[in-house]
């Protein structure tokens, strides 16, 4: 091999390493970016484990707060009247979109024409984008300034964030419905409507009850929509909605503002009951969600 | 037939006839009638907040946009301040998540061992469920003070001569707090919209590209990046939107300081910020009303963000379709 060939074949050599270093550069830069992402939670839920463990008793559960707003500092009390507060608002939010929601994932799928199917779909994505404190305006605007806050209002305002998330999940997992069921119940002369509600919606019951839970992990831990709709509240706990009654999240937004080492620990202790529920909301979707596929997929199969 | 038709006419002739049609035309009906009602939702959520804002924007015209006095003494309010706040605040959330977050999507697409992906995969979808108060209460308490007293007193010495990274304050609460809470809440946003994008590019494009003799990153940047910019972009401008939405979490950590302050590490406000923080203290029908205002600025600003990132996605999709 003369001199000259084995220059040529060094720069090359040498551009390959480049390459190659440019390559594990980005490679690693990218195992960087998601060890961040994990260290971050894992700060994040081991802050909220260690400083609200400490505050958590029994307590907590069984007394209200002693002043909703959090004005008198260093007075002891639990959080039993913002978990009575969440469970009625998120509970009647829930009843409110869900039925609403898979009726709009029941049109746009089984009867739209494809025009308004996307102008549907598109009126879904707006509505998932407006903030979540703008809808507690609105709801302040259309509601409250006439009838004053109330759990009812609140729960209207959290369940027009939960509509858009309930109506695009129940629209995809319509759409995996295989159309030969469709077929088969109108070939043995079932009306469409009998078809629809009798043999494609059970097969997508799953499917509907893990996005149903995971619009609830979502939503119970949303305070901006509560603030201006529900977030009066009196003391001791109640369970009427016509009257404001307070939430964990609102709780914790009102105590973590207070200077007094008594309202942060409880609202730290109120964000790990919070934690707690949403991450075994979510596992259980995750859970449902596996075996509704599975069940679908069998079906088709 | 079921047990459900008694009538004897049902039973010699099932869901045929009239009865038949009559249960479609409810549940379509119905069912229309509950898309009409999303369709309804939008149009009345744009009037209700104009009519509550009207006081204000009669009293002070498009100008309150600009304008940076919020004075509830004098009863001047102007929206100005919060404007930059949200402005800096969403810019810089979005610089700093956008290349983390395709970090993370490149690395739960192309890069992780099979083992490890799925489970980081559920942990970035757990970052997006943790409520916004609990990420501002461990702003607060947590993150605050970590920034002050190692992170800010850094970045200053070492891009002081930037004006945007004036002196360290003493304020845990401040901008560049805020900034860092936001970036982690639309982290996952991005992430995971980024990820799908990313699985959708074609098997065989990304295997030419490595029958080729490129590396990997060559073969990102050559192949899985063209493909998908226009998602990736509708992805960055989604959680743009989320960004500038985003009230209590800001709210517990950017200080509630009215004015404009070029330094990063001084405390400020936001749009959201302003609202959630007066929920209880607006003094006056026309305080309220000029939050009200503050909240059809947002609104606008949202449906502008929402309706961009929908075209690019369609033109994106019409292009590949045209391209295949």
């Amino acid at each position: 091999m003369s001199a000259a060939e084995m220059h040529s074949l060094q720069r090359p050599h040498d551009r390959l390493r480049r390459r190659r270093l440019v390559n594990l550069g980005m490679e690693l830069l990218a195992w960087l970016a998601a060890a961040a992402a994990v260290f971050i939670l894992g700060v994040v839920v081991w802050s909220v484990a260690k400083k609200g463990a400490s505050a958590l008793s029994l307590d907590l559960f069984t007394k209200a707060q002693v002043s909703p707003g959090g004005f008198l500092p260093n007075v002891h009390g639990g959080l039993a009247n913002a978990f009575v507060g969440t469970l009625v608002v998120v509970g009647l939010a829930t009843l409110m979109a869900l039925p609403l929601g898979i009726l709009i994932a029941i049109y746009v799928n089984e009867f739209a024409p494809r025009a308004i199917k996307s102008a549907v779909g598109l009126t879904l994505d707006v509505l998932a984008g407006v903030p979540a404190i703008v809808i507690g305006i609105f709801v302040f605007s259309l509601i409250v300034v006439a009838q004053g806050q109330s759990a009812y209002a609140g729960a209207f305002a959290l369940s027009v964030l939960m509509l858009p998330f309930v109506a695009r999940t129940t629209i995809e997992v319509l759409a995996l419905v295989p159309n030969s069921l469709r077929e088969a119940g109108l070939g043995v002369g079932a009306p469409r409507w009998r078809t629809t509600l009798g043999i494609v919606l059970p097969q997508t019951i799953g499917g509907i009850l893990t996005s149903a839970v995971l619009a609830v992990a979502r939503v119970a831990g949303e305070t901006a929509p509560l603030l201006y709709t529900c977030s009066l509240a009196q003391q001791g706990t109640h369970w009427d909605p016509s009257l404001p009654l307070q939430t964990i999240p609102v709780a914790i937004f009102e105590l973590s503002d207070q200077p007094d080492a008594t309202s942060q620990a409880l609202a730290w202790a109120g964000a790990l009951v919070l934690i707690i529920f949403i991450l075994l909301l979510s596992l259980g979707a995750r859970w449902l969600a596996t075996r509704s596929r599975r069940k679908i997929a069998g079906a088709s199969r | 037939m079921t047990s459900l038709d008694v009538t004897p006419d049902s039973a010699r002739r099932p869901f045929s006839g009239r009865r038949a049609r009559f249960g479609d035309l409810i549940l379509q009906g119905a069912a229309a009638l509950a898309a009409l009602y999303a369709l309804v939702l939008v149009g009345l959520i744009v009037w209700k907040v104009i009519d509550g804002a009207r006081l204000s924007i009669s009293t002070f015209g498009l100008s309150f946009v600009w304008s940076t006095t919020w004075d509830p003494v004098k009863e001047v309010f102007g929206a100005g301040t919060f404007l930059y706040g949200t402005a800096v605040t969403s810019f810089g959330a979005l610089i700093l998540a956008t290349p983390i977050a395709l970090g993370i999507a490149l690395f739960l697409t192309e890069l992780a061992p099979r083992g490890i992906r799925g489970p980081v995969t559920a942990l970035v979808e757990t970052l997006a469920a943790i409520p916004s108060v609990v990420i501002g209460l461990w702003g607060i308490f947590v993150l605050g003070p970590v920034l002050r007293d190692h992170v800010n007193p850094a970045l200053h010495s070492v891009l002081g001569f930037i004006p945007l990274f004036g002196p360290p304050g003493t304020y845990a609460s401040n901008m560049f707090t805020a900034i860092i809470v936001l970036t982690i809440m639309i982290l996952p946003i991005i992430a995971s919209i980024s990820r799908e994008l990313f699985l959708s590019v074609p098997t065989e494009l990304k295997e030419g590209a490595l029958g080729l003799g490129t590396t990997r990153w060559e073969m990102i940047r050559g192949v899985v990046f063209p493909y998908s910019r226009g998602g990736v972009a509708a992805a960055v401008i989604l959680g743009f939107g989320r960004a500038i939405g985003e009230a209590i979490a800001v709210a517990q950590v950017i200080g509630a300081f009215t004015g404009i302050n070029i330094s990063l590490f001084h405390p400020a406000s936001t749009l959201g910020a302003n609202i959630a923080l007066n929920a209880q203290g607006a003094s006056s029908g026309l305080e309220t009303s000029s939050l009200i205002y503050c909240a059809l600025i947002l609104l606008v600003f949202s449906i502008i963000v929402n309706l961009l990132a929908q075209w690019i996605v369609r033109r994106t999709a019409r292009r590949q379709g045209l391209a295949q």
